[in-house]
């Protein structure tokens, strides 16, 4: 593992009033590295994703992606400001289960807003961008269409597009293709697979276990707001060793083998 | 019942009903303006959940909402004077109640608008390295404008019929206009008939390109 990791969160702590989401987690992603993040719903995967990028802000900790790094909570430090976060976000790109594109901008227009009005970006240079991001993602043919008339699989991929153009340092997945229908789940798995080729810094929160196996350098098993179980994804997906991952792990073997496997490729 | 009804003695007043209209007019334009300012202001300040902005500004939209606006009116020309010692001419008592009065429902307006956008949306322009002041302008609030449309709309017709109460503090608007031509020629029938053909003959069509509007806005959803 490389001495200077491109994600490290320390000891991070979320509440949402009475109820501890996340109890300490630490977590280190190497540069280039694809980590995915396996468990029940409601284990805090996605409140994990959500504190790297800093959309909530942690009650205690530290989060340090690339260069960029702040800390939470007892050490009376200050609340950062709307304007420091923002900053921290934009080298963070992040990927919703809800794509959550703008409706009222074209697949293009979606995709060249983060380098026009967060970047400030001259508006020929970030069409030029936008439009290499969506043939990238096979949707330059879309580019003047609203998103309303896209698939789910591709509104995903436009999305995704979104995310890249800021020139993030690392992408975060909030279960991508859970809101799709089975047969649209390979084409925004390939998109991410191509990412991971080129060596992009990513943290994937997922059910697809099988796509996990595949892509991902590590697997982190979630449960009650810990990360019990990390390593290898031979390790954790094959021989895992904390209770509660085998238990979860069962229960997905057994789902799939009685309905088949499915969109996994 | 026999009467023997005859408009044409109103001809002689036309000079003065249309004075009348003008205010209407006038007062509708201006306090639907002015009422929009405010509306906007206090509306988007509601959006922030600090409680020492909140609870001042509930406490407003309330209390124009839930008091009779001919209450409001008459309270800021003959009371509110006595309390600040300060004589409030009634053109600016009738100007600041109807704006006020408006803009509380404005205001509840524009923050039902922006509370009505996903969550999402806040959570995928932030994600891009947006601030909030980003967030509102670009994103929230084009989508957001669309569904206040309708209702703002439907407040502005009522709005221009609000404006009739200012008659009872003496506003020489449509209304008053028409109590002055039936004290000195004693026909109140047709003098406010006519009024109010000339009120429906204005928000008529109103209402009509409100309803185009409308279905405009449903289509290009």
């Amino acid at each position: 593992m490389p001495a200077d990791p491109m994600i490290a969160i320390s000891e991070l702590h979320k509440s949402f009033g009475a109820l501890h989401v996340l109890k300490g987690i630490t977590l280190t992603v190497p540069r280039g590295a694809v980590v995915a993040l396996l468990g029940p719903s409601g284990s805090g995967k996605s409140t994990l994703l959500r504190c790297i990028n800093l959309l909530e802000t942690p009650d205690r900790g530290e989060v340090r992606v690339g260069a960029q790094r702040m800390a939470f909570g007892a050490g009376g430090q200050r609340m950062p400001r709307d304007r420091e976060l923002a900053a921290f976000r934009a080298r963070t790109g992040m990927v919703f289960q809800h794509f959550n594109l703008f409706p009222h901008m074209s697949v293009l227009g979606n995709v060249m807003e983060g380098p026009v009005t967060v970047s400030g970006a001259p508006r020929a240079e970030a069409d030029r961008l936008a439009r290499g991001l969506l043939d990238k993602v096979g949707l330059l043919d879309k580019a003047d269409v609203y998103p309303q008339h896209l698939s789910g699989g591709q509104r995903q991929r436009v999305a995704i597009a979104r995310a890249l153009a800021m020139a993030p340092e690392v992408v975060l997945f909030d279960e991508v293709t859970s809101a799709l229908d089975p047969e649209l789940v390979g084409e925004v798995l390939a998109v991410i697979r191509q990412l991971a080729e080129e060596g992009m810094t990513m943290v994937i929160v997922t059910h697809e276990v099988a796509f996990a196996h595949e892509v991902a350098d590590l697997v982190g098993f979630m449960s009650d707001g810990q990360i019990v179980e990390m390593g290898p994804p031979a390790q954790v997906l094959e021989r895992p060793e904390n209770p509660r991952t085998r238990a979860f792990l069962e229960r997905f073997h057994s789902f799939i083998g009685s309905f088949g496997q499915r969109g996994a490729t | 019942m026999h009467y023997s009804w005859d408009f044409g003695f109103l001809w002689q007043y036309r000079t003065i009903i249309a004075i009348g209209l003008g205010y209407t007019v006038l007062y509708a334009l201006g306090t639907i303006l002015l009422g929009l300012i405010i509306g906007f202001a206090v509306g988007i300040a509601r959006l922030a959940r600090s409680p020492v902005v909140n609870y001042p500004l509930i406490a407003y939209i309330e209390l124009f909402r839930c008091t009779p606006l001919l209450v409001q009116l008459i309270w800021f020309y003959y009371a509110f004077p006595v309390i600040v010692g300060l004589d409030i001419p009634a053109h600016v008592a009738a100007g600041l109640t109807l704006s006020l009065y408006t803009g509380a429902f404005y205001a509840e307006i524009i923050r039902g608008g922006v509370n009505s956008i996903e969550r999402g949306q806040w959570d995928a322009a932030r994600a891009i390295g947006m601030r909030r002041g980003q967030v509102m302008r670009r994103v929230i609030l084009p989508q957001a404008v669309k569904r206040m449309i309708p209702p703002f709309m439907n407040q502005s017709i009522t709005q221009l019929k609000n404006t009739s109460l200012v008659s009872t503090i003496a506003v020489s608007d449509l209304l008053y206009q028409g109590e002055i031509i039936t004290a000195t020629t004693y026909r109140p029938l047709e003098v406010y008939t006519t009024v109010a053909i000339i009120y429906f003959g204005v928000l008529f069509p109103l209402t009509l390109m409100a309803q185009l509007v409308e279905r405009r806005l449903a289509e290009s959803d």
